[in-house]
């Protein structure tokens, strides 16, 4: 029987091999588009894997509920903007009256973010510190965390996503190899770049900057030596809350009609492995993670043909970074950055 | 073997605590009857360790004699438990050779080393807490042990003779240990002074050629640490090679037969407690940092 | 570096008695039914073997029975609710092995279960274009192919620090069920029907195994789960079982007392992975159809949550919460809707809790340790001093 059944396994091996084409034309025609796509995309990765990288740094866990802290942003944008009468087409607004109205969501959805984020650290996370359960206890924990939340949006929301927002018609602002770059790619890379240079700047020169690399790098010392450990925790998962909710305006932007139940758990796999590349616990990691993430899940995208690919590429990446170079790009931890 | 000190305590005391003295024979029946005593079993050679920039090791070379109790001494952030850590694989190198019986173990996965020979109790203990004392022994044991799934999935015969064999070699060592009455007890349940003779009967149980310990008498008090000092003589006289770090001098200059002396990841001496104790190096190596005779 | 537990203080001249006190009251403080356990381990052999074979003759009886009030019914068909149930009992026994006993959280078991019925599938269906060989050889060759995607799966990531592995097999559960969408060949929604089922008829000449009728897949995968319990139970208490407690206890401390512990973390991820790919078999076999909508990672969470539910590393407590993971959305079908939100809160409540989960019994990790123990037990009051202990060289191995 055996002998019959090998040949025909081997012979019946589909080679016809349709499920994979790689499409260069497309790949060499939409570059330059693909590339600004990419890096906008990488922005967005790039600010929630902050809220990862600086969680992971100082209490050494994968905070899974994260994806969850920043849907929760994204709802805050997205009930603001309703409420404000934003639709699926573009205001007729004057310029400052968007970016008034935009403000307000950024704030509500920071304040929202930063609060989703307060109450999974001081409800899951805390008692566990100080039970001094085992770090699978925290990762289980973790994990039921970010499902519990999602599956309250979806009792309270829905299966589908929420009505698409539009909140102002990109305009063209430059023109680069013969590809727009559009106002909306412009403010998002450039405001994640400000918020990433200043948590940078904060964390290397601000006393609770101090604190957190003090936690990160031992925190039994840093306690003797008379930081205060629980609230330099709870300040990181108010920083990661806030950019979270940053991100959260950046995707609606970005995606008007992403805003779904577990819309922010898959950013949030694509995010984390954006922070493993960059160097988990390493914040200029997180961005350099982020725009490499975003880059090659766009290139992935057009060369495989379909949107899909973006995520299967994205783990390829991390798994070969972790078998590659492990501890990422950039490398070293947030406790040995320097001041 | 370098000129022996006198026992503090002798083999009378022991049999009062009811140690079994042949232990070895139960543990280890095959193990090498140790036939060239003194001869050098560890070979440190110009070991180097780096972190960084910082180098917390510096050109150590020392030898560890067949038969004999090294301690390995210095003040606090001399580079000893680094030292260790290099020895037994937990730290690469970044220069140097160690090597046991002129076999060199740089490079080797850590259970390798183990295998080989170099056993290793902590510092801080690290036990097995969800395991049984018994347990935490038998893990030990295992180490010398050759079937695996495919035996314990068949239970093939000579998985059941491992089996068994454990459990009696495993209880001679805690009775060896003075602990055998503990045996079915979370080892996390454990008293204090018994998790650390527990840790000693674990790596006893590797079977090893040098068994080294990591400040094995921190936290006992001065009785607890007459009765270590008489178990890690028992164990040398069984024919293991003991290498001791020790923040406690006197339990240091009462046990052990040579004494290596770091400073600042250097070796600053080498010689039997007699001659250290009196060196101006050492001395004022310790006097330097009066907190660590505190410690 | 490591903020583990220090040693606990406690004074050398405690009894043993205090210690076997505490020891009880931290079971007590873990689960919910502590003492169970310690009833059981008191009781004789004999006794257990009658007990066991009691609980087993039910077990098989249960379809039959149709217990009132426990029943699916009407909502659900009990005895292909039984056939789920058992089937989810499989994957957390599967999964205890990983998660439980070695400490790795496998996120991503439900690519495992996915590979195992799509092997099942591709290789009966007659929708699938390719080779067609007996439903039953598909289950080795499901537990085949699992396995060898766990080991690739493993060996880049166990070499690393746990959490890693954590969100890696989160990935990798993800994609199992995208590139199920969008190769040509695994057939995306359309999927495959008629998968093929074991042989044989009855006196009727009906086909015994059909998809409407779970009593005989019940049986089959109950059969299936007495014999992997049987092989889990002979490596927990072997060298296996003690590599895998020790380094899910302290992995470096374990690597240094000379466990090879990267050889022993593809152990347990591979033979998970061969119980996941098992069970998605018999999964596929029974419903007799398969797409690409039921492997999504929110299925991955219940299986960890049965396995938490159960008592993390006891392979009784996996069956139970496997059982109660399939069985409570079908018996109470009013809430079926919320079981994602119910699992992921009990996986949190759980964890705040009662850590130990329902059923939070030690593995037994000696082969022949009982009798060791239970002499030890038994001279609890009167032990000399002096650690000299009753049991004789040799005589501590009789069985």
């Amino acid at each position: 029987m055996i002998s019959e059944v090998i040949p025909t396994l081997l012979h019946s091996v589909p080679v016809d091999d349709t499920w994979i084409t790689f499409d260069v034309n497309s790949f060499t025609q939409n570059f330059w588009s693909s590339t600004f796509d990419g890096l906008t995309f990488g922005a967005i990765y790039a600010l929630v894997a902050l809220g990862y990288t600086l969680v992971y740094g100082v209490l050494n866990l994968i905070n899974f509920a994260h994806s969850e802290v920043f849907i929760t942003g994204c709802y805050g944008v997205f009930f603001t903007l309703s409420a404000l009468n934003f639709g699926p087409s573009a205001p007729r607004l004057a310029f400052w009256a968007i970016v008034g109205n935009l403000v307000l969501a950024l704030i509500v959805a920071i304040i929202a973010s930063a609060l989703m984020a307060v109450i999974v650290e001081r409800v899951a996370y805390k008692p566990l510190r100080q039970r001094k359960a085992p770090r699978l206890a925290f990762l289980i924990t973790a994990i039921g965390v970010s499902f519990a939340i999602q599956y309250t949006i979806y009792w309270w929301r829905g299966p589908s996503p929420e009505a698409a927002l539009t909140m102002f018609r990109p305009l063209p602002i430059f023109d680069v190899f013969g590809t727009i770059i559009d106002s909306q790619q412009v403010v998002i890379v450039v405001a994640a770049i400000i918020l990433m240079i200043a948590t940078d700047q904060f964390i290397r020169r601000s006393k609770t900057g101090r604190g957190i690399r003090a936690v990160a790098q031992d925190p039994d010392t840093a306690t003797l030596m008379g930081v205060n450990k629980e609230r330099i925790i709870v300040t990181t998962f108010i920083i990661g809350g806030i950019l979270a909710g940053a991100a959260a305006l950046f995707y609606v932007m970005k995606i008007p009609s992403g805003v779904q139940y577990n819309g922010g758990f898959i950013l949030g796999v694509k995010a984390f492995a954006a922070a493993v590349l960059g160097g988990i616990g390493n914040v200029r990691g997180a961005l350099l993670g982020g725009l490499l993430i975003g880059l090659i899940g766009n290139y992935g995208q057009v060369l495989l043909g379909s949107s899909q690919w973006t995520d299967v590429v994205a783990f390829v990446v991390l798994v070969l970074v972790l078998i590659v170079r492990p501890e990422g790009v950039l490398g070293s931890s947030l406790g040995k950055s320097k001041a | 073997m370098s000129e022996a000190i006198e026992p503090d305590i002798d083999v009378d005391a022991l049999k009062e605590q009811g140690v079994d003295l042949e232990v070895a024979e139960k543990v280890a029946p095959e193990r090498d009857i140790v036939t060239k005593v003194g001869e050098a079993l560890v070979q440190v050679q110009d070991l180097t360790v780096k972190f960084g920039g910082l180098t917390a090791l510096d050109n150590v070379s020392f030898d560890i004699n067949r038969g004999e109790i090294l301690g390995l001494i210095g003040p606090n952030g001399a580079g000893k438990t680094t030292c260790f850590n290099a020895m037994t694989g937990v730290y690469k190198p970044t220069s140097g050779k160690v090597m046991l019986e002129g076999q060199l173990l740089n490079g080797l996965p850590q259970h390798r080393i183990t295998r080989r020979g170099l056993a290793r109790t902590f510092q801080n203990i690290r036990l097995f807490g969800e395991m049984t004392a018994l347990e935490n022994v038998v893990v030990g044991l295992d180490a010398r042990h050759r079937t695996s799934v495919g035996g314990a999935l068949l239970r093939l015969p000579t998985h059941v003779r491992e089996e068994k064999t454990a459990i009696e070699r495993g209880m001679a060592l805690l009775e060896f240990v003075g602990i055998a009455d503990h045996a079915h007890f979370l080892s996390r349940h454990l008293p204090y002074g018994y998790q650390r003779r527990l840790e000693i009967a674990r790596a006893l149980a590797t079977d090893p050629k040098v068994l080294c310990l990591d400040e094995p008498a921190a936290g006992f008090n001065p009785a607890e640490k007459e009765e270590l000092m008489a178990l890690i003589r028992t164990i040398r006289d069984d024919g293991y090679t003991v290498l001791l770090i020790e923040h406690d001098m006197k339990l240091v200059m009462g046990v052990t037969d040579r004494i290596v002396v770091l400073e600042f990841g250097k070796k600053i001496a080498d010689a039997v407690p007699k001659i250290i104790r009196d060196d101006p190096k050492v001395i004022s190596a310790y006097l330097g940092e009066p907190e660590d005779d505190l410690a | 570096m490591s903020t583990t537990d220090g040693p606990t203080l406690i004074p050398d001249d405690s009894s043993a008695q205090e210690i076997a006190d505490r020891e009880a009251k931290m079971r007590r403080r873990k689960g919910w039914f502590p003492g169970l356990s310690d009833k059981w381990n008191a009781l004789p052999r004999q006794t257990q073997w009658l007990f066991l074979i009691i609980v087993v003759v039910i077990a098989y009886l249960l379809p039959i029975l149709n217990p009132p009030l426990i029943t699916t019914e009407p909502g659900n068909n009990w005895q292909i609710a039984l056939a789920q149930m058992s089937v989810y009992a499989l994957i957390a026994v599967g999964l205890n092995v990983v998660v439980g006993y070695a400490g790795l959280l496998d996120l991503g078991y439900v690519a495992f279960f996915a590979l195992g019925s799509y092997t099942a599938a591709m290789f009966t269906s007659p929708d699938s274009p390719y080779v067609h060989i007996p439903y039953l050889w598909t289950l080795p060759l499901a537990m085949a192919v699992a396995m060898f995607f766990g080991v690739v799966l493993g060996v880049p990531t166990l070499r690393l620090r746990g959490d890693y592995l954590a969100i890696v097999t989160l990935g990798f559960g993800e994609i199992v069920r995208i590139l199920a969408t969008i190769i040509p060949a695994m057939k995306g929604q359309v999927g495959f029907q008629n998968v093929g089922h074991p042989p044989g008829t009855d006196s009727a000449g009906q086909t015994i195994f059909q998809n409407s009728n779970g009593t005989p897949w019940y049986w089959l995968t109950l059969t299936i789960i007495i014999v992997v319990l049987l092989a889990a139970g002979n490596l927990e208490r072997s060298r296996v079982g003690r590599a895998w407690i020790a380094i899910r206890e302290d992995e470096d401390a374990a690597e240094i007392m000379g466990v090879p512990t990267f050889k022993y973390k593809v152990w347990a991820f591979a033979i998970g992975a061969s119980v996941g790919g098992l069970s998605g078999a018999l999964f596929a076999g029974q419903v007799g159809f398969v797409n690409n909508q039921k492997f999504d990672i929110a299925t991955s969470i219940l299986f960890v949550a049965a396995v938490v539910m159960g008592g993390t590393g006891n392979k009784v407590g996996a069956i139970l919460g496997g059982a109660l993971v399939a069985y409570i959305p079908l018996r109470f079908t009013a809430i079926a809707e919320f079981k994602y939100l119910i699992f992921g809160a009990a996986l949190v409540i759980i964890m705040i809790f009662r850590p130990g989960g329902l059923l939070p019994a030690r593995q037994s990790l000696l082969a022949y340790g009982r009798l060791a123990y239970n002499k030890l037990r038994g001279t609890n009051g009167d032990i000399p001093a002096s650690g000299k202990v009753v049991l004789q060289s040799g005589k501590g191995a009789d069985k």
